[in-house]
């Protein structure tokens, strides 16, 4: 599976995530509070709403809509109404930029 | 539009799904994300202060009514607790379903099964059904919790005062719900998996109120079901009052909340118990933001709003005459004017209803 260049790790705040775009699809990118960063698929599970405009709180992602959240590191569904769980895809950093996999 | 059809299988609810008017883009006001973030921010602390103060201010107001029943001087304590138990219960309720009254998730839980069961409601239900209504508010036939359904029957809304229709309604489907779990209706916004937690709770909520009528008939009095049950009713007129104010009169399957939601600026004992609901067009477009950050919100977002009514009296002086006038002419809704800093109504959002938006209905 090919890594793709999706942004610089300085485009995105730490806890904090971003919307990118890439061959159709939405994905959400994720930096976390300990510096790590992880990407999942762009629209929340329940209704399809884009979780960029969503808050992350430590390893949440809470959804903008109805306040589903999820575990963006594993995209496990962790609180009502989302009930399935959320794609996620292998992301590496190199020379200060994000990498992801996508499948 | 003609008469409006509520049912979640009728003409509308398929109409709103066909024309995509259910999937719909909502219109949101601009907020950089800086600043929401901001907003977003949780915090256990107000919610604690304001749970300690509720509670603490309803064991008091119970323990002089109890310690003067059964004279009359008992009355305004009841009163006092009635609005507490009857009508806090349902602001607690909707915050703590979102999840955003507190930072800490057990506290929002412990709260909003307490708030859930004070107020008659399945928690299971209502969470799914609260879901809905923020996704497509007031979308006819969609939204499971329109307060005002057109033509309105004023004698239930005033009946509703004294919570007689709500609690009419939970007791059949209490006891439904604790033999065989959710209704049909109620399945077609609770997903299955959920159904055994519907069935769960409302065995729980049965038992305590079983208890507490078997606990009145040994005392041959009804001092116990002063305490549990009853306030909802003799407490419900603030919450009631409240909710209507969010949406009544104003227009139905739009998507713009600025046209379908009412912001009503408040008194500070009506905003603790309303836990700032007030800010209702802001609390719509942005329900990430806790309840305790609203009025920042309102302060960032106000210029892109029509004008806030001013008082609950003035909120109910522009809301009353145009239910009263829906009696007779269901299309009939308020459409507030924007201030010239806000970005105008997009019309070609609400053309996809037959009839909505049409002139003869403005006003
Ligand atoms: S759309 Fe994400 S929780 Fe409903």
């Amino acid at each position: 599976m090919p890594w793709i260049d999706a942004c610089s790790t300085s485009d995105i705040d730490e806890e904090d995530l971003i919307r990118w775009d890439h061959a159709g699809k939405t994905f959400a990118i994720y930096h976390a509070p300990d510096g790590a960063f992880f990407a999942t698929a762009g629209l929340c599970t329940h209704e399809q709403v884009h979780l960029c405009d969503g808050l992350v709180m430590g390893t949440l992602i809470e959804c903008p809509k109805h306040n589903g959240q999820f575990d963006y590191r594993t995209g496990e569904a962790m609180r009502a109404p989302v009930c399935v769980n959320l794609k996620t895809f292998p992301v590496k950093v190199e020379g200060g930029r994000v990498f992801v996999e996508v499948a | 539009m003609g008469r409006r059809d509520y049912s979640p299988f009728g003409a509308d609810a398929r109409r709103a799904v066909e024309s995509g008017l259910a999937a719909a883009e909502w219109y949101h006001t601009d907020v950089p994300r800086k600043v929401m973030k901001d907003l977003m921010a949780r915090s256990d602390q107000p919610a604690i202060r304001d749970t300690i103060i509720l509670y603490a201010s309803m064991v008091l107001f119970a323990g002089i009514g109890i310690a003067l029943w059964p004279s009359w001087w008992s009355a305004p304590f009841w009163l006092a607790y009635g609005v507490l138990y009857g009508s806090a219960s349902d602001s607690r309720w909707h915050e703590c379903g979102h999840g955003t009254a507190f930072r800490t998730p057990w506290m929002n839980n412990a709260v909003y099964q307490i708030a859930s069961f004070m107020i008659m409601r399945n928690p299971a239900t209502w969470r799914w059904s609260h879901a809905r209504h923020h996704s497509e508010t007031y979308l006819v036939g969609r939204d499971p919790e329109i307060a005002v359904m057109r033509p309105p029957e004023l004698a239930k809304l005033i009946l509703n005062v004294f919570g007689v229709i709500d609690v009419i309604r939970f007791i059949p489907t209490l006891i439904r719900n604790a033999v065989s779990g959710p209704t049909p209706e109620e399945k077609t916004f609770v997903p299955e998996s959920e159904w055994g937690k519907v069935r769960r709770a409302a065995i729980v909520h049965l038992a305590i109120y079983v208890a507490t009528l078997a606990l009145a008939v040994w005392m041959q009095s009804i001092l116990p079901l002063m305490v549990i049950g009853l306030p909802r009713m003799y407490g419900a007129w603030h919450h009631i009052m409240t909710g209507l104010l969010q949406h009544g009169g104003l227009a139905d399957n739009v998507i713009d909340h600025r046209l379908n939601s009412r912001t009503v600026l408040m008194n500070p004992i009506s905003r603790f118990i309303y836990w700032n609901m007030n800010y209702h067009v802001e609390h719509h477009m942005f329900p990430m933001v806790p309840y305790h950050a609203l009025p920042r919100l309102h302060e960032i977002m106000k210029a892109d709003l029509p004008p806030p009514n001013r008082s609950i009296a003035e909120g109910f002086a522009e809301m009353w005459p145009a239910i009263r006038r829906q009696v007779l002419n269901e299309d009939y809704f308020i459409r507030r004017d924007l201030p010239p800093t806000a970005k105008p109504y997009r019309e070609d959002f609400h053309q996809q209803v037959p009839g909505m938006m049409r002139p003869a209905a403005a006003e």
